[in-house]
């Protein structure tokens, strides 16, 4: 059989062929740095020394955090509700944040997950109307860029409207509170919103095109192609934004403060049961901590330590997921 | 098969060749093989054989019929304006494997891209002329259903992110739909496959991720995906360029096999692959074709001074 000189595969010490990647593009990442000048020697130094300082200061925070938390932190703390008292003994645990913290990133991302999703699959793979597209774009980044507390004071205004009510306690003389699990997890889906947006649009995009001209070219319609191929082939983007977006939610502090009633127990309205809960006030770890640290009004800077100990487990396992999703996504593609 | 597809309008076994032979003259008339050589070829009666291209040896022996699938009448296509194919006319035929030939840019992929509608996926592409099915024009078609009919297999080996089983099972399912269920599809997937000639070398592993097979393994899937719609015409984008010569012999070995059930119509780079696998050849520059005819006279003896130059390698 006579064919054309077939591709040679590259090997170590062969000139690189006409159709592979300059030798620069797979250098050894531990290449000298003898023959360097002073100048590109210097800045190696001031890359390392800034590199060590950032790995001091995280080492710091998170050390010290994990060992001062770690002095406070009991077992019973998890399982018992805050109570009133004098003493730091016996002012009971935070069970009562620690549901709150679930439940309020919970509401968020039920409702950012399915809505980002959406928005990122239209900007992706429709982006039509244009005009209307590079709007909704610009408006995601907005809201990315829009400090928390500033959607907190949007969302008093918001949930205090009659029309709202429902969604928290309204007074005898029509009076909305305008505060519950509601309206903290609507506005803080706002905070998550644009990193699912922003993860799931990179996960489409990094599809190439002829993945999606083969499911058409196999009669298959845009809806089944964006079901059954695109999204499940996103899916690991998606998953790392939901998680970064939970990440959020759970560390976000103003919005809580603001729109969660800041009764650190969990106070419910009327109403069938689960609804009585979520239109009612309550806290979560972040205010939990808020309230108690040294300047806060509770002041009980023991429980603070031991509050944010947790939130801070949380937070780092978040992280250890997002790391093993991107690194079983890698592995399979 | 799903309810939705429609009962091909017209399929040909390779047992009624005798027949179909004498009477299905092409619609577009190529010019006849032995005619007296045009204009431009040396003087002196035959034109000289060229001796630049080795000749491979050819796979196959002469297809022994042929009939006409697909007609493309005129056809000039343009990308926001700027044409890319010119007034281009040419049979595709069940039975024959139709290579297009030409230099990057010429408008060969953008050709076999609009025989099944999917050049309509660039909103700026407009296309005048004629592109028949079976003598139904395509445009009136449901573009879904055309590309059932007419299905294509891409340069880049692309299996779907999912099980090899799950790969051929998208296409025998109803757009989105999970049904009918994994049992019921095994049979239809193992005729794809078999046909496709990669069931001996999966069928153990029909679970595993499509994407863990190798380059020719995927390649071959990919067009096992695309013969499980049961198409009547199968098109190939430089199927074999990404790959290594060894699994580009099993895929042309394969393309041949195919010819009788399914028209083919394949784009390459690779001249020697046209001239062991193709019947007709096509080539194309700057968006007209130059010169068709059958792929031995194509190499040997071109009519034309560009085909001439561009199967000497003078350019490409």
């Amino acid at each position: 059989m006579s064919t054309v000189a077939p591709p040679v595969p590259p090997s170590a010490g062969d000139a690189p062929g006409p159709g592979e990647p300059p030798r620069a593009a797979h250098r050894d990442a531990r290449e000298s740095s003898s023959t360097w000048r002073l100048t590109d020697r210097i800045g190696l130094a001031i890359c390392w020394a800034l590199g060590l300082a950032f790995c001091a200061v995280t080492v710091a925070i998170v050390g010290f955090m994990l060992v001062q938390g770690a002095r406070y932190v009991r077992p019973e703390l998890l399982f018992s509700r805050p109570t009133a008292g004098f003493t730091q003994a016996d002012t009971g645990g935070f069970l009562d944040p620690l549901i709150g913290t679930f439940l309020v990133s919970g509401i968020a991302i039920a409702i950012a997950l399915p809505v980002g999703i959406a928005v990122a699959v239209w900007l992706s793979e429709y982006g039509r109307p244009y005009p209307l597209a590079r709007s909704v774009e610009s408006g995601v980044e907005m809201i990315a860029g829009t400090p928390s507390i500033v959607l907190a004071l949007f969302g008093t205004l918001l949930f205090s409207h009659p029309a709202l009510g429902f969604l928290s306690r309204t007074t005898d003389d029509g009076v909305v509170f305008g505060r519950s699990f509601f309206a903290a997890g609507a506005m803080l889906s706002l905070v998550a919103l644009p990193l699912i947006v922003g993860a799931t649009r990179e996960g489409l995009q990094a599809i190439p095109g002829h993945v999606r001209e083969a499911s058409y070219g196999v009669g298959k319609t845009k809806a089944a192609t964006i079901r059954r191929i695109l999204l499940p082939t996103a899916r690991p983007s998606i998953v790392t934004g939901t998680m970064l977006g939970i990440g959020r939610t759970i560390g976000d502090t103003a919005i809580i403060v603001i729109l969660l009633g800041a009764t650190l127990q969990m106070d419910s309205g009327d109403g069938p049961g689960g609804y009585n809960v979520l239109s009612g006030t309550g806290s979560t770890l972040t205010s939990y901590v808020y309230s108690n640290a040294p300047t806060g009004e509770g002041n009980q800077p023991e429980k603070a330590y031991a509050a944010a100990f947790v939130l801070l487990i949380i937070v780092l396992l978040l992280n250890v997921g997002v790391d093993v999703v991107r690194r079983r996504a890698r592995k399979l593609s | 098969m799903t309810d939705t597809t429609p009962p091909p309008v017209r399929r040909l076994a390779p047992g009624d060749a005798a027949r179909v032979v004498g009477d299905a003259a092409p619609s577009v008339a190529p010019a006849p093989v032995d005619a007296p050589a045009p204009v431009g070829t040396p003087a002196g009666g035959e034109p000289a054989e060229l001796g630049l291209v080795s000749a491979p040896r050819r796979r196959v022996s002469a297809s022994s019929f042929a009939i006409d699938r697909m007609a493309i009448e005129d056809v000039s296509i343009a990308y926001s304006g700027i044409p890319a194919v010119r007034n281009v006319s040419l049979p595709v035929r069940q039975g024959e494997v139709l290579g297009l030939i030409g230099p990057s840019g010429c408008g060969k992929t953008t050709l076999l891209r609009s025989l099944n509608r999917l050049t309509e996926l660039n909103r700026a592409t407009s296309l005048t002329g004629r592109i028949a099915l079976d003598d139904t024009d395509i445009t009136t078609l449901e573009p879904t259903l055309l590309r059932r009919r007419v299905t294509m297999v891409f340069q880049q080996p692309n299996p779907f992110p999912m099980s090899v089983f799950d790969n051929v099972a998208y296409v025998l399912r109803e757009q989105g739909s999970r049904k009918p269920p994994k049992k019921e599809l095994r049979v239809q997937v193992q005729d794809a496959l078999t046909r496709a000639g990669l069931w001996d070398e999966v069928q153990d592993k029909l679970d595993h991720p499509a994407l863990r097979l190798s380059g020719g393994q995927q390649q071959r899937l990919c067009i096992a995906r695309a013969l499980a719609a049961r198409p009547e015409v199968l098109l190939l984008d430089e199927p074999c360029s990404a790959l290594d010569p060894r699994s580009t012999a099993v895929i042309e070995d394969l393309i041949v096999r195919l010819r009788d059930e399914v028209a083919v119509v394949i784009v390459t780079h690779n001249l020697q692959q046209a001239h062991r696998i193709a019947d007709h050849v096509a080539f194309m520059y700057l968006g007209e074709l130059v010169e068709y005819g059958p792929a031995a006279q194509i190499f040997r003896r071109p009519r034309e001074q560009r085909t001439r130059e561009y199967v000497s390698g003078a350019f490409g």
